[in-house]
């Protein structure tokens, strides 16, 4: 988040500092949302798929939606590795 | 426009120690309370007469206990894994007892949003499982975790190392990941609305003060959803747990 203020300078000085710094937010902006891509997709058609299960066959509710958060929660986790390297590299 | 500055990662994370040389900070503190009610609780509900209808403390103590049976170790173990009931019981409560103070007025700080109790939690998981496999099936259990039934033989090279990766390796990281990187994703959101409230409402600019009113519902309804977050990653967290811990009792067929 500096960053930003850094740039916001940088038009009477360039240092190497920050545009290291403003690579580093650049770059975890892009690993953020490149990683959320991913699971976005793949969490909209399991839950889709999921409500369709369920309004199908509503007696078997109950154990679609246990598989369904098991699901997310593989899904998921690749979306939150991408938000840990955006905090490893960007803060 | 605005002076908004957002704090760095450290300033909304890490805290001073309470007692100095022991190095007792708020989140242990919110850590050493998670377990000390979650004792009271139960310890209180257990008093009480098993007979009597359930009132009181022992009704919620039983609504947990059986949300632990019907919804985490039936749909995954079966009636075999009704054993485990307690240490699943302890995990779910300390989880969702640890995230619970991130909504909490005043305390505002969840504690799973620091890696260490994901992480020694996990840790434990991951030492109960394996422990599992070897006690229900011998040293076969390597073999039948790195090689599962059903691949054409060639394969196994390819399939046994990625096997072994998934299983013993990414399985402690990403329950880790999992539950720290909600938790402090959730703290991130709070702090930005909070602090963006804060700059709009008590800015210089007459115009945008009004307009301060969006962020802050944006926090009341961020605040709703950490309660659903915190209670459903308690709920993965446990689920997963249960899942580990079945698929080791029992080799895939």
């Amino acid at each position: 988040m500096e960053a930003f203020s850094i740039l916001a300078q940088a038009g009477s000085q360039i240092t190497d500092e920050g545009l290291k710094a403003a690579n580093a937010a650049g770059s975890a902006g892009f690993a953020y949302g490149l990683a959320a891509i991913g699971p976005g997709i793949g969490i909209g058609y399991l839950v889709g798929k999921s409500v369709e299960a369920m309004a199908r066959q509503p007696e078997a509710a109950g154990m679609v939606r246990t598989t369904m958060f098991l699901g997310i929660a593989f899904t998921e986790a690749l979306a939150l590795i991408g938000f840990v390297v955006f905090i490893l590299i960007g803060l | 426009m605005l002076a908004l500055e957002f704090p760095p990662i450290n300033e909304i994370l890490r805290w001073r120690d309470v007692i100095d040389p022991v190095g007792l900070n708020k989140v242990a503190l919110i850590g050493i309370a998670a377990a000390l009610v979650a004792i009271v609780i139960f310890l209180l509900a257990a008093k009480q007469d098993g007979m009597a209808a359930p009132k009181g403390v022992r009704n919620l103590a039983e609504s947990i206990v059986e949300f632990i049976e019907e919804q985490i170790i039936m749909p995954t173990m079966g009636r075999a894994g009704l054993g485990w009931t307690p240490f699943l019981l302890s995990l779910f409560v300390f989880i969702y007892l640890c995230n619970l103070p991130g909504i909490i007025p005043i305390v505002y700080m969840p504690a799973t949003a620091r890696i260490a109790i994901p992480l020694v939690l996990s840790l434990l998981v991951w030492v109960v499982f394996i422990g599992v496999g070897f006690k229900h099936q011998g040293i076969s259990y390597l073999k039948n975790s790195l090689f599962p039934p059903g691949v054409p033989g060639p394969l196994y090279i390819l399939v046994a190392p990625i096997e072994f990766i998934s299983t013993f390796l990414v399985r402690p990281f990403s329950l880790t990941v999992r539950l720290f990187a909600n938790m402090l994703a959730g703290h991130i959101l709070l702090v930005t609305f909070a602090l963006l409230t804060e700059e709009l409402v008590q800015g210089d600019s007459w115009i945008l003060k009004p307009v301060g009113v969006l962020p802050f519902f944006m926090l009341l309804f961020i605040t709703a959803f950490e309660v659903l977050v915190g209670f459903l990653q308690a709920y993965i967290f446990t689920i997963l747990a249960s899942v580990y811990i079945g698929g080791a009792a029992h080799p895939e067929h």
